[in-house]
């Protein structure tokens, strides 16, 4: 159908170990899900510890080794083995892309930008403190990423700190949603007693959780026997101590939740607030309520407006402002009718976030960068380490 | 005093491997610099070409009236023959087809040709490739500032590690369509 569309074979490079579960790992198991789905031939690199459990279309990058990086400790596959790995897989998968996730990450994805050359794609993710890392490897980082023909960045702030630290430019192509994984969750049963939600680091002023807490009293005059379910990491204590006492029985602190269970515990609650009051750029969170089927009333920050459609499938409260969140939040929970509405909208309209619509953009971004014929290949020069490990390969094959 | 005149001698000759070293490096980014530009110009024409041909197929196709598709096609074929002009001459060029895609695209002529037979279909591969030139675009230019954020530094203008390779220009047009509503 599509005369260009003359990729076919795409290895993708995952730095963190596949074994643990984690942001950019699951991104990159939901993009090659779907690319799959789509009839590409897919191979993903990652380091692992079991490589008899991966499934089929995930290649054995070696096993990681624990070391701290980034604030907290990684799992990482570095040195001169890696590299070989990376370059045999490299030779062997014949692909026509490349598509390498958080390229500066010292793992599998810097080794493969250094060992292959020919139409390379990469994706950065935002991450909590990454100019350290960029100011001290500057040269390592730059050298690599100029063999980059595509940059993507998941995230307004992830392309702001590519575009501050390395200049240049990116595509910004947010994350998906695999909506059906949210569809039909079986629900929790917290007591038959009405919930709202809120998800989040509860120590993080942006996420907004003192709003939350400032709306609490007006909104359980209304609802007594509402539950506010707070699920995210951070200190349980110093949490209870900023909770009135007179609702510390409301208050229900869940902790840091798993995948399934944050789906499990959407799909349960009456209401999602997003009381954030800065730093989103996109607010995935908000696609995976509406696809959850839970109604979604949110702070009306541009990212969050543009997501809900200026209201249209999410209810919209004044940034900051506990008691028009409390106005809002008592009106929702009041109308069912009106949450239905909310709903269906809402599930019409994160079919947009949806990864089978995301995935265009990441084929476009393929497309753009390859010309016809063209294959990754390896990359000997310039490199002493790659000419080491390239010459070690060919010696191992003699 | 000939161990210290040797220790000079092995300083010299280390620094000296380390330069060289490091120029050859250079020179090898350089390159593939270069390299990277010369593919993403091929990417940029070809994604051009495709466009001007979709547009011209559009125009073309009885679904828009016809002075609206007079304007198209002129425009369209305008774009399809500029490859003897100079660089900023396409550029114009190709800045005209997208106002001209602009102006017969408008929120109500989207919704027309979307409800005729074969209009769709038209409109996705069109809407397809305009995402596409843009990002080629925005690839080039990409590999355009990385390359004179080289050639700019000492090193390569003093040892003239760039050759005689033009200096890369950045590809300046309009290439935004807004389609359809939204």
């Amino acid at each position: 159908m599509n005369p260009d569309s003359t990729v076919q074979r795409v290895g993708i490079v995952c730095p963190y170990s596949w074994d643990v579960p984690g942001g950019v790992r699951s991104h990159v198991a939901d993009l090659a899900a779907t690319l799959i789905e789509r009839g590409y031939l897919v191979s993903v690199l990652a380091p692992t510890d079991e490589p008899e459990f991966l499934p089929d279309f995930v290649a054995d990058g070696g096993a990681p080794i624990a070391v701290p990086y980034n604030g907290s400790i990684a799992r990482l596959s570095f040195g001169i083995k890696a590299t070989r790995r990376v370059r045999q897989w490299i030779r062997e998968g014949n692909f026509d892309v490349v598509h390498i996730h958080e390229p500066v990450a010292p793992s599998l994805s810097l080794l493969a930008c250094w060992a292959g050359q020919g139409p390379m794609v990469a994706t950065w993710h935002s991450s909590s403190d990454r100019s350290r890392i960029l100011s001290a490897g500057y040269y390592i980082a730059q050298t690599a990423m100029e063999k980059i023909r595509g940059r993507i960045a998941v995230s307004e702030q992830a392309r702001k700190t590519l575009v501050e630290h390395l200049g240049g430019d990116a595509v910004l192509i947010p994350n998906g949603v695999r909506v059906s994984d949210f569809r039909d969750q079986e629900t929790v049963s917290v007591a038959g007693s009405q919930s709202i939600l809120f998800l989040g680091r509860i120590d993080e002023p942006r996420k907004g959780l003192d709003v939350l807490i400032g709306a609490a009293p007006a909104i359980i005059r209304e609802f007594p026997d509402l539950k506010f379910l707070i699920a995210g990491p951070g200190d349980s204590d110093s949490f209870r101590e900023r909770i009135p006492e007179e609702l510390q029985n409301n208050f229900e602190f869940l902790g840091s939740v798993s995948d399934e269970d944050k789906r499990r515990v959407l799909a349960h609650c009456e209401v999602y607030i997003a009381p954030h009051t800065g730093g989103e750029s996109f607010g995935i969170v908000l696609a995976e309520a509406m696809a959850a089927g839970t109604p979604v009333l949110a702070s009306n920050l541009p990212a969050f407006d543009r997501v809900l459609q200026g209201g249209s499938s999410g209810m919209l409260f004044t940034n900051g402002d506990c008691d028009d969140l409390a106005l809002k939040c008592n009106d929702l929970l009041a109308n069912a009718e009106m949450r239905k509405e909310l709903v269906a909208r809402a599930s019409e309209r994160v079919l947009d976030f949806d990864w089978s619509t995301v995935v265009d953009d990441v084929v476009a971004v393929y497309e753009a960068v390859h010309m016809p014929g063209e294959k990754v290949t390896e990359d000997f020069r310039g490199q002493v380490v790659g000419r080491f490990a390239g010459r070690v390969v060919k010696e191992e094959a003699l | 005093m000939t161990t210290g005149l040797l220790t000079v001698l092995l300083v010299v000759i280390c620094l000296l491997l380390f330069f060289v070293l490091f120029m050859s490096m250079t020179a090898g980014r350089l390159d593939r610099l270069h390299r990277r530009i010369d593919v993403a110009e091929l990417a940029l024409d070809a994604q051009l070409l495709r466009r001007s041909g979709i547009a011209l197929e559009l125009a073309a196709c009885g679904l828009l009236d016809p002075a609206t598709s007079v304007v198209l096609s002129e425009s369209a074929h305008a774009a399809r023959r500029s490859s003897d002009l100079s660089v900023a001459e396409r550029d114009r060029v190709e800045s005209d087809l997208t106002a001209a895609l602009n102006a017969a695209l408008g929120p109500d002529d989207y919704a027309e040709v979307l409800s005729e037979q074969g209009g769709p279909e038209l409109l996705a591969e069109l809407s397809a490739a305009i995402k596409r030139v843009e990002l080629s675009r925005r690839f080039l230019n990409d590999a355009v500032r990385a390359c004179t954020q080289l050639r700019r530094q000492r090193s390569v203008r003093w040892f003239h590690l760039a050759g005689r390779t033009p200096w890369p220009v950045f590809r300046e047009m309009s290439d935004h369509v807004d389609l359809g509503p939204r």
